[in-house]
């Protein structure tokens, strides 16, 4: 069973036009402009407080906008209501603090989106829940409750949930920075190979040796702002601004 | 001692203790219900739902309870003609029971509220990413989660609700345990201490065991992250 549906790579799938957004007094998104393609892996990198972040969950209207236009797969991101319920069943997140739902099961925690949300039967849902439990390999934990899982466990099942939806685009909010540092692997582990299967990923990240492995484009930002998009190679060899060129030789100097 | 048996051969303390239980019951039921609704609302996308349900709470939480039950005989059953049976006795027990409810749900839900506060935000967002409308996030996440949270204070005010059902004296129901204690102390004034030690020693008996269940449940229910 594929986990992407394979028609038409290449077409834009997330489109970011002139996005402004404030916090108060605080500009956290300058005109950001993005355009995500199908089966691209498009990792986000930056200093805190750059807006990472934010623009992510403003792809799912987790924040609110006040300027500019989101479209995903061609359709504007609705306001409210049921639309945008709809619409955020299609694009799968992933948290930095993994929020599985504290009072079901790991399965249940799986089974619950595709059986509210798209009326799927509750035996069919089980078996596709089983199907991704084992594929991030946490089957055997299915009927914990998710205060029992390690931290990598846990992130691993909240990638299982994201996906059992068949969502056209994932978002990764900070998936590994939770995470004692041996539980990282795990879940890298995960994207990558879900990247590979062609699945369309936005990822924010502070775990470069993933970006140079799974991405197909870097985009840097900084004062929210986007300063650079480029492949892997080039960014990490060739920074082109001053921040960039800052930020990446704070990191990888160790 | 003997003052003791005497009061309880001669009056009904048991069946009175029933009534208060019976409105405790009835009326715990229907705030519950309605508590849980206020709450819903409190938290709902719709900022008109959370300002009337704000406006109850508010309004409910700093009326006397004596004066809501009153408004309950003479101006609901009164005025407005709101009337549950013809039979006296039931009709003011239901009244009783309607202002109990009414007056205790703005604590169920400040109670509730309260242990929608100890869920993490991240459950409600996670929710809403996987495409849940609210009402399926609040039923299946947020609620449960907020009802293991709020075992204490919703305990608390059951208690409450236990002794404040003594007020529905003040809507005619003159077989609840303060009417009959002033009926026993107009008749028996030479075994007022004993009298006032059934009364008290009834109300402790039946309160201790529920805060040893709520401390219990509260600990047993706790949502563990």
């Amino acid at each position: 069973m594929p986990l992407v549906p394979g028609d038409e790579p290449g077409r834009p799938l997330v489109e970011l036009t002139h996005v402004e957004k404030h916090f108060g007094d605080l500009h956290v998104l300058k005109d950001i402009n993005l355009t995500v393609n199908k089966g691209e892996v498009l990792v986000v990198v930056g200093p805190s407080g750059s807006g990472k972040s934010t623009m992510c969950r403003t792809i799912n209207r987790l924040e609110t906008i006040d300027s500019g236009d989101i479209r995903i797969d061609g359709k504007p991101l609705p306001q409210e209501g049921k639309e945008l319920a709809s619409l955020r069943a299609e694009v799968g997140m992933v948290f930095q603090s993994f929020n599985l739902f504290a009072n079901k099961t790991i399965l249940d925690n799986v089974t619950l989106a595709p059986v509210k949300v798209r009326h799927m039967d509750k035996k069919e849902a089980e078996r596709l829940a089983m199907d991704l439990l084992d594929r991030v390999g946490v089957a055997t934990q299915a009927n914990k409750m998710p205060s029992q899982l390690s931290g990598g466990q846990q992130q691993r099942v909240a990638i299982a949930r994201a996906l059992a939806m068949k969502p056209k685009v994932m978002l990764f909010d900070e998936p590994t920075s939770a995470l004692d540092p041996e539980m990282v692997n795990e879940v890298l582990d995960v994207m990558v190979e879900l990247a590979h299967e062609g699945m369309t990923m936005i990822c924010v990240t502070h775990e470069m040796g993933f970006a140079r492995k799974a991405a197909d484009r870097i985009v840097f930002m900084a004062d929210g702002q986007i300063l650079e998009q480029n492949t892997p190679d080039e960014f990490f060899e060739h920074p082109q601004t001053d921040r960039a060129k800052d930020f990446l030789s704070k990191i990888l100097t160790h | 001692m003997n003052g003791f048996m005497q009061l309880l051969q001669t009056y009904d303390v048991l069946g009175a203790f029933l009534v208060n239980i019976e409105l405790t019951l009835w009326s715990a039921l229907f705030s519950t219900v309605l508590g849980v609704i206020l709450v819903m609302m409190r938290i709902s996308p719709i900022s008109s739902l959370r300002a009337v349900a704000g406006a109850y709470v508010e309004l409910f939480k700093n009326l006397p309870l004596t004066i809501i039950m009153v408004f309950m005989v003479l101006g609901a059953y009164a005025q407005l003609k709101l009337s549950f049976s013809d039979t006296f006795a039931t009709n003011f027990f239901w009244l009783a029971v309607t202002g109990l409810s009414l007056y205790t749900a703005a604590f169920v839900c400040e109670s509730l509220r309260s242990g929608i506060n100890t869920v993490p935000i991240g459950q409600a967002e996670a929710a809403r990413a996987l495409g849940l409308n609210f009402m399926q996030a609040a039923t299946q996440i947020i609620l449960p989660q907020a009802f293991r949270g709020s075992v204490a204070p919703l305990g608390n005010t059951l208690i409450a609700l236990l002794k404040n059902s003594t007020v529905a004296a003040a809507a005619s129901v003159s077989t609840e345990t303060s009417s009959l204690m002033s009926e026993m102390i107009e008749f028996r004034p030479d075994v007022i201490v004993q009298i006032f030690l059934i009364f008290a020693l009834g109300y402790v008996i039946l309160i201790i065991p529920i805060g040893m269940l709520t401390t219990y449940l509260s600990n047993k229910l706790a949502v563990r992250r």
